[in-house]
């Protein structure tokens, strides 16, 4: 007995080993093919034109609007709603100092800042991002993207490019929009619970975020929009055996999506508030 | 067979090809799955014209044939000769130069979700000609007449029967006139009716558009009804390649337990099967 639970410790050790190592290896794959999935579209997008292989047009303008139109709803409520949460917490934590007034400098700036971009981003991983996993990974299992390679029609550019470009585009302007609607929900509470008029309220807010703020804001919604579609993307392509492999890589795409998000948003401030 | 048109077809005249040349010729064609290898030093020819039925039970290697074939799965050795272009060697650019003059027909039709029938069969056309709509339209509407669909073109692929998805994926594969037709079990899940159709509307195309045929199949009264020639795999080798007549007649053990069904048995002797045992816990 004892023998055996002597060769079992080693076992496990290399069995653990052996599962790290395969994670790794298979981490750094996709990483590598998330890059040559993002070059290959960029290449479509601007040079594909040029050489017989354009861009679809119509499949852009069809994902633009499921990415950022049809998401509006969702978005403008949560956004209201976040920001009706952020004016309570704010006003909570300020009146502390008797400083309840102030709370218009928090919430303009980590709105346009950070919270815009990081509840569209999130928003859109769980909606689009999962939507895009699961097109592909349905796609794959169903010979669909082996029907368009041997058509001679490269799936990079009949899938990928037009998602990307998509995404891209709708994502940052999406965030514009939430961060609107977030303003405006705290607005309300502000007006109602400090007395202050919305007016004044937006002039202050109009004096407090600068241009960079909006512009970093943005500048993250886009990264965003590049790792969701490409997750997303390389999830699909994983997928295998039927509807249960798509299920589970549809599940691992959101949740990678709304990781990577995070690390991102985390590395993003870190770097641009150094400077 | 006692079905009268089964026998109808089994009598019907098959042209000779021995003249025509070779549109396809794999030579020594070796490929793995990650460590495993699947075909092991295949050789095989398919004529101008001709319909070749490639055969095999489940495991054989005919759909890892297949896809190497196609491009989609690169061989370990060996070359693959298509219209004269070797797969192994050619760049991306040819292969998708080749892909326009092969046509394919998968098993489950892989027409896309999000295009209606009339979009789907247009497809090759939208991206390979520069053609203007209402020609690729008369052009699509006339492959959708070959296959029997005419009056579908507006039905998304999750309005259409099985059969009809053939049908469609059959005029997809074909609105380009292809000089080689692939065919990945045409006849699989239909009803026997309907899977005679299908295997007339193969011979119809092949003689209409004098295309080569290169049918992957484990039904064998189907194989039997279109073949010029069969090639029979097993395990990753080929057993033969003949007529109909020909395999029919084979005395090879293993391609008779194919044509009847039979499973094959393996026969143990007690000491061996011991012997393995031991080295196995060794």
């Amino acid at each position: 007995m004892a023998e055996a639970g002597d060769r079992a410790i080693p076992t496990r050790i290399a069995e653990t080993l052996d599962k790290v190592g395969r994670g790794a290896v298979r981490g750094v794959a996709e990483v590598g093919l998330g890059a040559m999935l993002f070059w290959q579209s960029i290449y479509f997008i601007f040079l594909g034109r040029s050489r017989e292989q354009p861009l679809r047009i119509a499949a852009t303008f069809e994902r633009a609007m499921e990415v950022g139109i049809r998401a509006l709803p969702i978005v403008t409520m949560l956004s209201v709603t976040m920001g009706i949460m952020f004016a309570i917490q704010g006003i909570y934590t300020l009146r502390v100092f008797g400083a309840e007034e102030q709370v218009t400098i928090g919430l303009g700036i980590s709105i346009v800042r950070e919270f815009g971009p990081l509840l569209t981003g999130i928003m859109v991983a769980g909606r689009t991002g999962s939507s895009l996993a699961a097109r592909i990974g349905t796609m794959r299992i169903s010979q669909e993207v082996d029907a368009l390679e041997v058509m001679g029609i490269n799936p990079v550019r009949f899938l990928v490019a037009p998602a990307l470009i998509a995404m891209i585009v709708m994502v940052p302007l999406l965030t514009l929009w939430a961060d609107l609607m977030m303003l405006i929900g705290a607005g309300w509470y502000v007006s109602v619970d400090l007395g202050m008029s919305f007016a004044a309220y937006a002039t202050r807010i109009i004096e407090v975020v600068e241009v960079n703020d909006l512009l970093h804001g943005l500048a993250k919604a886009t990264l965003f929009s590049i790792l969701i579609t490409l997750v997303g993307v390389i999830n699909g392509a994983s997928v295998e055996g039927g509807a249960e492999g798509v299920g589970r890589m549809t599940t691992r795409s959101v949740v990678l999506s709304i990781s990577a998000i995070i690390v991102t948003d985390m590395i993003f401030a870190f770097i641009t508030t150094r400077s | 067979m006692n079905n009268p048109a089964a026998n109808r077809d089994l009598a019907r005249q098959r042209p000779d090809l021995s003249d025509a040349p070779m549109v396809i010729d794999i030579q020594k064609l070796v490929t793995h799955y990650g460590s495993r290898e699947i075909l092991h030093s295949i050789n095989l020819g398919v004529r101008e014209g001709e319909i070749m039925v490639i055969m095999g039970g489940s495991g054989s290697g005919k759909s890892t044939l297949l896809n190497t074939l196609l491009g989609l799965l690169r061989p370990t050795s060996g070359q693959v000769h298509i219209l004269g272009e070797d797969l192994t060697q050619i760049s991306d650019v040819e292969k998708t130069l080749l892909r326009r003059k092969i046509g394919v027909a998968f098993q489950g039709g892989a027409l896309f979700g999000s295009l209606n029938v009339l979009e789907n069969i247009m497809l090759p056309l939208r991206e390979h000609t520069k053609l203007d709509v209402n020609t690729m339209r008369i052009m699509a509407r006339l492959k959708m007449q070959v296959v029997n669909l005419a009056g579908f073109e507006h039905l998304m692929p999750s309005e259409l029967s099985g059969g009809m998805i053939k049908r469609a994926a059959f005029a997809r594969a074909v609105v380009m006139d292809p000089k080689i037709l692939f065919c990945d079990e045409p006849s699989a899940g239909l009803d026997p009716i309907v899977a005679s159709a299908i295997d007339d509307l193969i011979l119809n195309l092949r003689d209409a558009m004098g295309m080569s045929v290169v049918v992957v199949t484990h039904e064998l009264e189907s194989a039997f009804r279109i073949a010029d020639r069969i090639t029979v795999l097993d395990k990753g080798d080929i057993l033969m390649t003949g007529t109909v007549d020909e395999i029919r007649s084979a005395k090879n053990e293993r391609i008779q337990n194919l044509l009847n069904r039979r499973t094959e048995t393996e026969t143990l002797d007690p000491d061996e099967y011991l012997k393995r045992l031991t080295a196995a816990n060794d």
